[in-house]
């Protein structure tokens, strides 16, 4: 088979996606001299990124002096439930400060303590008052601060709606990747000396979802199927708020801030139950906690009138609410008709985040793949079981970065370009243009990839949601087999120019091959920990506490695999004592265990 | 956000939607689909029932859907709107006419071509510090507060759609745009910035050849007072800087 015709663009490193991740990771190449070409789905400055609300969690201690890296580094694994990438949390810790610091020299705004400093404020399960943060919109300050300093950055070009479909290898390493334009259909391949995922996270195949229709799980996909690693991919987080009514809204997140700035959560007999699930930290528990604390309320009928929590900030007063909460009260207003000065808001859990991913080195971000690297939502590891709010936009940054300057440090040692394979190119646009041919229906009438889409967010969400077990999982494993089976037969109408039906095929691909990872990851998993809730298994097991699982292709079947998890060293392990929330007796089960609870020195 | 034509909450209403579809090349015709009310709908829930179950084909831009990303910009009866924020139940009864944005070039249906947005933003100079200005910073609140207001901006592009200079006299060429003048004005007003963007916005930019009509103002859906917080500020400074007597007295003689 020859390929069609294809445009050919050259380049050092190629980064795929233009969030925060693939932004920081672009800049970082860049100025180490590489010609980069940046790709998205989207147009430039339009990312996941800019949803984030709360703040980048960072040990400045501007606001309690308490704080610092090792602290942040406590908590941060503490969340993960000691299942983290211990080094990958130590970098992150110790850098996200720099990166915070960098970002207000680049021209981001954050609002200010009395004394001019950086202001913080409290969030889920941080020690201290730790979030940066500009109002309530600090990912659309990240993203545009980013975006000024891209675009004004050498050596750094930007393909702005493009979909990158499939990695081209030469041999074991990474060679491109190929692709269309959205606009017009037309291919494209990209040469690359080496590829940065930066594409984010996975959260459209759930139904109630605070995730734009790009987070499509791209990169993963690419990633798996280019024979990389997916690391601790059961680990699904649910945001304990998201709207819930109108239909229309039911996802959109309501920020964790609204909680940090002092609102309450009741239930419909007005009682604020998050007293009784966790007197210590109450509404600013951990996210897996608080989602699980309105999920067991509404299962013991104690739900809002569109199956709920109320989120309550009246007590703060409404100057209050609109300074510090401005998009929360302009979203309530216009979505919901609800005035939040007022009105109680109504909550519940909306899927928000993808802790697994790739598994990549921690301090390049390299995946098992030569050549290939990954940063931010799109890598796993840092995050552990659990991500803590506030940690997502330092991740990017520090990852990003970090993974921008090993790219281009390969991609410099590459010497000449590699060659590009011309079958890989023309078997992936057969496969691409497989629902635009209608010769191919004979009898059988062809699928409606939105029809598909829907029903695999009914079976991700019905059965392999917030809590899970064996049978329920099972259900959703065979779903998304017989999904797999009919999305072989999809069709759509319309050319390849600007054709959404036609670009949901593929969409609809990624997201069976990511959750088939997510379900068979879940099904190893025989505990409860983080944010994977079994109904079958409630506790935690010291042995699943030592490992993680890993996703990985063996020709056309996905096998799942235990790998060890390295021990923290002895000189990180007494930094646990400097979190708040740090108690010998209630410390996630894993290597800690059997020594009794971490024996404090000289105790 | 759902986004996929979930049914609960039907109010038993049919919406009618007039949507312009096209291509560059061909003269855009409104095709009209009947979608099942739901409460609470946007009109971009409407057009994704429609992609979902009527015509998959047509093509519209969106991303967060939750007002945040100002990708679903479109005239909606006329008006130039998110599409995600724009309630049905708020319009008046009827047949609702969804169109492209008019002032940018058509790519196919509800999706233009906004490049230029990009190529202009590219001339400004970015935010430039003094070098020797060391970390970490000491900011006033009350400067963070002035400038928030104009990064508030999602870059809808629906102040630049609505200006009548480049709407109806085309002058994307030697006119910035409202959405720049608040680029603008928020990169002079932040107090870290050492560079002077004034004769740019000037000449360049053709900040003269906004009357303040406050259009741009009106459709903004962050509620940035484009007119008064940042295009008069800055034709202040340009009135300061370019035509203050004794400076354009001194640029004579200079040149000469």
């Amino acid at each position: 088979m020859t390929a069609e015709p294809y445009d050919t663009i050259d380049c050092d490193v190629l980064v795929v996606g233009a969030g925060g991740a693939g932004m920081r990771a672009a800049i970082a190449a860049a100025e180490a001299g590489c010609r980069v070409a940046v790709v998205t789905k989207s147009l430039l400055g339009k990312a996941h990124t800019v949803m984030a609300e709360g703040g980048i969690a960072a040990g400045l201690g501007n606001v309690d002096a308490e704080d610092g890296w090792e602290v942040h580094f406590a908590d941060t694994m503490l969340g993960g439930q000691l299942l983290n990438n211990w080094r990958m949390v130590e970098l992150f810790a110790r850098e996200v400060i720099d990166r915070v610091l960098e970002l207000e020299r680049w021209g981001g705004l954050f609002d200010r303590t009395d004394d001019g400093l950086i202001m913080q404020r409290a969030f889920g399960a941080h020690s201290w008052k730790r979030l940066c943060h500009v109002g309530d919109r600090t990912g659309l300050e990240l993203i545009r601060t980013c975006q000024d300093k891209l675009v004004h950055t050498q050596g750094a070009d930007v393909y702005m709606e493009y979909t990158l479909t499939s990695l081209l290898k030469d041999g074991d390493t990474v060679a491109g990747a190929v692709g269309y334009n959205r606009n017009d259909g037309g291919f494209v391949v990209f040469r690359a000396g080496a590829v940065v995922l930066g594409s984010g996270g996975w959260g459209r195949m759930y139904r109630t979802t605070s995730n734009s229709w790009e987070s499509t799980g791209d990169g993963a996909a690419l990633a798996y199927a280019a024979g990389a690693d997916l690391l601790d991919m059961e680990f699904v987080q649910f945001h304990p708020t998201g709207m819930i009514w109108p239909p229309g809204a039911r996802g959109i997140l309501v920020t964790e801030a609204v909680r940090g700035e002092g609102g309450y959560l009741y239930n419909s007999e007005g009682k604020r139950f998050m007293l009784e699930y966790d007197p210590a930290k109450k509404e600013l528990s951990s996210r897996d906690v608080v989602a699980r604390a309105i999920y067991k309320e509404v299962q013991a009928g104690r739900s809002t009138p569109h199956g709920g929590a109320y989120l309550d900030v009246r007590h703060l007063g409404a100057e209050r609410i609109k300074q510090k909460l401005p998009s929360m009260f302009e979203q309530f207003h216009a979505l919901a008709s609800v005035d939040i000065t007022r009105q109680p808001m109504e909550v519940g859990p909306t899927i928000h985040y993808t802790m697994g991913g790739v598994r990549v080195e921690a301090e390049t971000g390299a995946t098992t793949v030569p050549g290939l690297y990954a940063g931010g939502e799109a890598a796993g590891g840092l995050h552990g079981a659990n991500r803590l709010g506030g940690n997502s936009l330092g991740d990017i940054l520090v990852f990003g970065r970090r993974a921008g300057e090993a790219a281009a440090e390969f991609a410099r040692g590459q010497g000449a370009r590699r060659g590009i394979d011309e079958r890989q190119v023309a078997d992936e646009q057969a496969s691409l243009l497989r629902p635009l041919d209608g010769s191919q229906d004979g009898a059988t009438p062809g699928e409606n990839p939105y029809k598909l889409h829907e029903e695999l967010q009914a079976a991700m969400q019905d059965d392999a949601g917030i809590g899970r077990s064996e049978e329920s999982l099972q259900r959703s494993l065979a779903a998304i087999g017989e999904l797999g089976e009919r999305s072989r037969r999809m069709r759509v109408s319309g050319g390849r120019a600007l054709n959404p039906g036609w670009h949901t095929c593929r969409d609809v691909e990624n997201m069976l091959t990511v959750s088939e990872a997510i379900v068979r990851s879940a099904l190893e998993r025989r505990e409860s920990r983080g944010s994977q809730w079994r109904f079958d298994y409630t506790e935690q097991d010291v042995e699943l506490g030592k490992v993680n699982f890993v996703a990985r292709r063996d020709g056309d079947t996905m096998t799942v695999a235990r790998v060890p998890l390295d021990p923290l060293p002895e000189r990180l392990r007494p930094l646990l004592e400097k979190s708040r929330f740090y108690d010998p007796a209630k410390l996630p089960k894993g290597h800690l265990t059997p020594m009794g609870a971490a024996p404090k020195e000289g105790a | 956000m759902s986004g996929n034509g979930t049914l609960d909450g039907l109010t038993g209403e049919t919406v009618t939607l007039r949507v312009l579809k096209g291509t560059p090349g061909s003269t855009p015709v409104e095709a009209t689909y009947e979608v099942p009310g739901v409460t609470g709908m946007v009109v971009l829930d409407a057009v994704h029932y429609v992609q979902h179950n009527l015509d998959t084909d047509l093509a519209c831009r969106w991303n967060c859907k939750a007002a945040k990303c100002g990708s679903c910009s479109a005239e909606v009866n006329g008006r130039p709107v998110l599409l995600c924020k724009t309630r049905v139940d708020d319009l008046p009864a009827g047949p609702i006419t969804v169109h492209p944005l008019k002032t940018f070039p058509l790519i196919k249906d509800l999706v233009t071509d906004v490049s230029r947005n990009y190529e202009v933003n590219k001339e400004i100079p970015p935010f430039t510090a003094a070098p020797d200005d060391g970390s970490p910073w000491r900011i006033q609140q009350v400067d963070i507060d002035r400038l928030y207001e104009h990064r508030r901006c999602i870059e809808c592009f629906l102040c630049q759609d609505v200006c009548h200079i480049m709407r109806t006299h085309n002058y994307a060429d030697r006119f910035y745009g409202p959405r720049f003048f608040v680029r603008v004005a928020s990169l002079e007003m932040h107090p870290k910035d050492v560079l002077d963007r004034t004769e740019l916005t000037r000449d360049k930019g053709g900040l003269g050849y906004c009357n303040i009509t406050k259009c741009c103002t009106e459709v903004c859906p962050e509620h940035i007072h484009i007119t008064d917080n940042a295009i008069i500020p800055m034709k202040e400074r340009v009135a300061d800087r370019h035509w203050d007597p004794l400076r354009f007295l001194g640029r004579l003689m200079w040149r000469r």
